[in-house]
């Protein structure tokens, strides 16, 4: 009797430590994973500088969890997002995978691939650390299905100053008008107005996204994707025309230029003005050009006071094998030090207001400036607004325009509507 | 002479030869076969990944939707016009390669080697450079065939290759060409060397002068030939996929049908839609393979 | 079978009337081959040449506009990068090159036994229905493997077969099959039955027969199975990127190299030309020695052997 009471007391106090040994990091789903896998598309470059900063950030709170980091590139996550596909329809999901925030992951949230983290934004205090419009952006009938690391700007004008003065053009553009008075001065001193990039079709949609901003104006543009606004009335109608008229300044041979092609054309001061996301910036500082001589920046015109914002960021997939670890990750991805190791890095801003800007280069501070007091707007080509089937869609009707010669307007504005009922199908 | 020795084997030994290709049937009746109507089946019904409805079967809905739908028939449309360049393109440039190599020439190993070479790459890895060769970028900023063409003196010739409205898949052909002429040459070449001496002697001796051999004497006899790189050329254009992926991603302007089923699969996550365009592309494919092997099959069993 | 297609190809005719002088018409047409030749050499050059120029310019400002200047100093750099990565390369390609070549090689010489032992029973040991089943097998190699692929999919990871690398291997044995048993059939089809008849009247079985007067001739039909599968499993991306599923565990030379090359935001040319050659460089020096056997490979897909 007394043996078996002995016993009994041993195995409580065992259980106890194993208790207690789990929670001992203070925390109720403490990671004791010993391998941990995330998906990315991110390979090379900044991006995956960055993304080793954030890792090492995990590894030394996690030092028990070997990190893998499967990566799958291609022409903007072309097969990237096929692999994940069939490892997600397989049940064979990695612990957690890159996505852009918002609509892109419609999908899978449909499909009842990713989990809801509504309760870890409570638990870790971004409900009060990320901006109100970015959670509300990709809030989901009342649930948040991933964890945005950075934030880029897509509505971003860039230049090359000497060019800008040989052809007679002293300040940045700010409305429309101006900007097509400008493309014209470029044009008179010889070269192209506007660099395009036509490869992939992305980044001449990415000109048409800030184009049809530009042209209706911040609210009447989130009525796009929320029915208000028809794709086939005239606020598209005018967009279309304006950007018709912006891409007859482009440059000849456009077609097949991937954009930092393009980018260089515009920082040799072969061509007038880019639109571009900014990470052109990171891809430049990385060739050894310098902010303010080689190139410059101003927000895109007609979108001034307006952040068409995308962001990257990570999931919970249903059934990831290393759940505790995930969270772990996911812990690090919307933490102040995990978003400031990855972000200087990779060109974009912490999506956190509490970033420490001093980190981060002169361009990123004030786009960090911005990004408090600006209008949000998100992106439709980078996911933000569309989910992959509608920018799959909305890719194609641009280029079929684009190497129509762009004339056909109302059969793109036809062919957009179409992209919109897409992502909805 | 088999016949009689067909007659002779025991029945064991015979099944003995089955038995010891069972596993390869077996393998191949699952992983061809089966997986094949297992794509069949997926593309009966309204299966889609991003909407998460029950599974039902819908008949040839898919089938019948894909014929109204634009993109899809644009995608064909495309296929077919680089089905055509590429095989008129490489058959007529192979077949120069030949007529000028046929006759042995010295220094024949040389340009042979070097015209062969491009099969042994891919295109994944080709892609970089392709995209270069056949930047649509001009004049001064011009890289690739644009600039190479400036300067021999041909800069009116420049143009937009793959990007162009009309002209797209025509450039597309181009790498294509590039790799698969070599197999033309070398077929051809069996070709020309299979026939008999004494056939272009006998009409020399008649009288016939050179072009009137080439056309009346050794260009019939390569009709199977003919027959052969055709039927190959087809179906690897049909399955062009890499290559298209490799130079220029999934852009409208040269998206052909695998990689119209690759958007349909991964971006909308619409499996009936994706095997059903699989689908039809498999029978394309078989339309132009079975009468082939099935002859190929007679052939066999008359040796 | 009379002559086999790669003897055609590579066999010299003889030069006619090599002896007598040309006179000016024939002249005029052999200046004109020679020119059309070369002229078709460059042509074939050019992609090959760009690369290699390309990859000897360094990491960073290589450019389109230079693409066919020469580099004015040569400068390795980008061959250390895309070897051995740095911080902004951390997934180099040397790994994963041995990676391949392991794999490769496995899944070659599996591909070459199984496809010798269906050759010779399909050349001659045919059963009923063997011709049919043959073409059966030939089908197969024309399908387009996205048809299988998701299914495939699902079965690699059902069987946790995905987890190592010999998911490759069984994948390329598989889908090899109809390649290697055809190439093998044509071999054997053209060894002649009295061989086997002796060995049937000394009471031999099938399979010493095999082994005892078959294999030892099989050496040319395994050289060219051999390096037929070393090139379409090298340069697979397919399969690869699939059944892999991106893991850097498992990670193969076309997928490290799209892995390179594919990167979205930022685009080093000197890097990604310097990557493609060196994945490209194992299959191209096989096709430099072994020209000839690669040759018969590829022409097998033709079906007549």
């Amino acid at each position: 009797m007394r043996r078996s009471s002995f016993r009994l007391v041993a195995a409580a106090a065992a259980i106890a430590l194993a208790v207690t040994g789990c929670s001992s990091s203070g925390d109720d789903a403490a990671n004791q994973d010993s391998e941990f896998e995330i998906f990315t598309w991110w390979a090379s470059g900044g991006e995956a500088a960055g993304l080793q900063g954030m890792i090492d950030v995990y590894e030394a709170q996690n030092p028990d969890t070997e990190f893998i980091n499967a990566a799958v590139a291609g022409g903007a996550g072309v097969n990237a997002k096929a692999v994940l596909q069939s490892r997600l329809d397989a049940n064979e999901p990695p612990d957690s995978f890159q996505a852009h925030a918002g609509m892109e992951l419609d999908g899978y949230v449909r499909g009842g691939q990713l989990e809801d983290l509504t309760s870890l934004y409570a638990s870790e205090g971004w409900d009060e650390i990320f901006p109100a419009d970015l959670i509300k952006a990709i809030t989901v009938d009342g649930k948040i299905y991933s964890v945005p690391v950075n934030i880029h700007r897509a509505n971003v004008l860039w230049w090359n100053p000497a060019a800008a003065t040989k052809a007679g053009i002293t300040k940045a553009p700010e409305t429309l008008d101006e900007f097509f008075a400008d493309l014209e001065k470029f044009k008179k001193s010889g070269i192209p107005g506007l660099a395009l990039a036509g490869k992939g079709d992305w980044a001449i949609a990415h000109l048409l996204d800030w184009m049809l901003l530009a042209t209706m104006g911040a609210d009447k543009f989130e009525g796009l994707y929320n029915g208000s606004t028809s794709w086939t009335g005239p606020e598209v109608a005018a967009g279309i025309k304006n950007f018709q008229r912006a891409l007859s300044y482009g440059n000849k041979g456009a077609g097949n230029l991937d954009w930092p092609d393009a980018g260089k054309l515009v920082t040799d001061g072969k061509a007038g003005f880019f639109i571009m996301g900014d990470w052109a910036s990171a891809q430049w500082q990385s060739d050894g050009l310098s902010l303010g001589t080689d190139y410059t920046y101003a927000a895109a015109p007609g979108t001034v006071g307006t952040y068409q914002w995308l962001s990257d960021s990570f999931t919970l997939p249903v059934g990831a094998p290393h759940r505790n670890a995930a969270i772990a990750w996911l812990k690090v991805c919307g933490s102040k030090d995990g978003q400031d190791a990855f972000n200087p890095k990779k060109g974009s801003i912490s999506a956190r207001t509490d970033s420490d800007l001093s980190l981060y280069d002169d361009y990123l501070k004030s786009a960090a400036s911005d990004w408090k007091q600006d209008r949000l707007v998100g992106s439709t080509v980078h996911g933000a607004t569309g989910n992959n089937a509608l920018m799959a869609a909305y890719n194609a009707a641009v280029g079929k325009y684009f190497s129509g010669g762009f004339k056909d307007n109302a059969g793109l504005a036809k062919d957009l509507a179409g992209a919109y009922e897409a992502g909805k199908a | 002479m088999s016949k009689i020795v067909k007659n002779k084997r025991s029945l064991s030994s015979r099944l003995g030869g089955l038995l010891f290709v069972l596993p390869s049937i077996i393998v191949v009746l699952i992983f061809v076969y089966g997986l094949i109507l297992w794509s069949v089946n997926v593309s009966l019904t309204n299966q889609n990944s991003g909407t998460k409805k029950a599974i039902e079967y819908v008949g040839l809905k898919n089938y019948t939707d894909l014929m109204v739908d634009e993109r899809f028939t644009h995608s064909l449309s495309n296929l077919i016009k680089f089905t055509v360049v590429f095989i008129l393109g490489a058959l007529i440039t192979g077949f120069i390669m030949s007529l000028l190599l046929e006759k042995g020439i010295k220094g024949e190993g040389f340009f042979r080697s070097f015209y062969l070479y491009p099969m042994a790459i891919s295109f994944i890895a080709m892609g970089t450079v392709f995209n270069w060769l056949l930047n649509s970028a001009r004049d001064e900023d011009a890289g690739g065939l644009n600039l190479a063409l400036q300067k021999i003196g041909l800069g009116f010739l420049q143009n937009d290759w793959y990007v162009s409205e009309r002209g797209a898949m025509y450039a597309m052909a181009l790498p294509a060409i590039w790799q698969m002429s070599g197999y033309v040459l070398a077929l051809f070449l069996a070709g020309f060397r299979g026939i008999p001496d004494d056939m272009r002697e006998a009409a020399r001796v008649d009288g016939a002068s050179e072009s009137q051999i080439y056309r009346h004497v050794l260009f019939p006899q390569l009709t199977p030939t003919l027959l052969t790189i055709l039927i190959i050329l087809g179906h690897i254009s049909m399955k062009a996929f890499d290559l298209i992926i490799g130079i220029n991603g999934k852009s409208y302007v040269t998206q052909v049908v695998a990689v119209y089923m690759w958007e349909a699969t991964f971006d909308k996550r619409d499996y009936a839609k994706g095997t059903s365009i699989a689908i039809v592309l498999l029978i394309m494919i078989a339309v132009v393979v079975v009468p082939y092997l099935r002859y190929n099959n007679k052939q066999q069993a008359y040796r | 079978m009379s002559k086999d297609l790669v003897d055609l190809i590579t066999a010299k005719p003889d030069v006619r009337n090599k002896k007598r002088k040309l006179n000016g018409k024939e002249r005029f047409w052999l200046i004109f081959r020679y020119i059309s030749l070369t002229f078709i050499w460059f042509l074939v050059v050019m992609p090959i040449y760009v690369m290699v120029i390309n990859s000897l310019k360094g990491v960073k400002n290589v450019y389109l506009t230079n693409a066919f200047k020469l580099p004015e100093k040569l400068d390795f750099s980008a061959w250390s990068v895309a070897w051995s990565g740095t911080d902004y390369f951390p997934q180099s390609i040397s790994d994963s090159m041995t990676r391949t070549l392991f794999f490769v090689i496995q899944a070659s010489i599996i591909s070459a036994i199984i496809g010798s032992i269906n050759g010779y029973v399909f050349a001659k040991w045919k059963f009923r229905g063997s011709n049919l089943v043959f073409t059966l097998f030939l089908f197969g190699m024309f399908i387009p493997y996205q048809a299988i692929m998701i299914p495939l999919v699902r079965i690699a990871t059902t069987l946790e077969l995905n987890k190592s690398i010999y998911v490759l291997v069984l994948a390329h044995v598989i889908y090899g099959i109809p390649i290697c048993t055809l190439i093998f059939r044509n071999y054997y089809e053209a060894i002649p039955n009295e061989l086997i008849e002796a060995a049937r009247v000394d009471k031999a079985s099938m399979v010493r027969t095999y082994r005892s007067i078959i294999l030892p001739l099989s050496v040319p039909a395994f050289v060219v199975v051999l390096i037929w599968q070393f090139t379409s499993a090298w340069n697979d991306f397919l399969f690869a990127i699939f059944l892999t599923g991106g893991s850097p565990k498992l990670a193969v030379a076309t997928t490290a190299l799209n892995f390179i090359t594919g990167s979205s935001n930022q685009v080093y040319y000197g890097v990604n030309m310097t990557a493609s050659l060196i994945v490209s460089l194992p299959t191209l020096i096989v096709y430099i020695f072994l020209g000839r056997y690669f040759l018969r490979g590829l022409l097998s897909g033709s079906l007549k052997g």
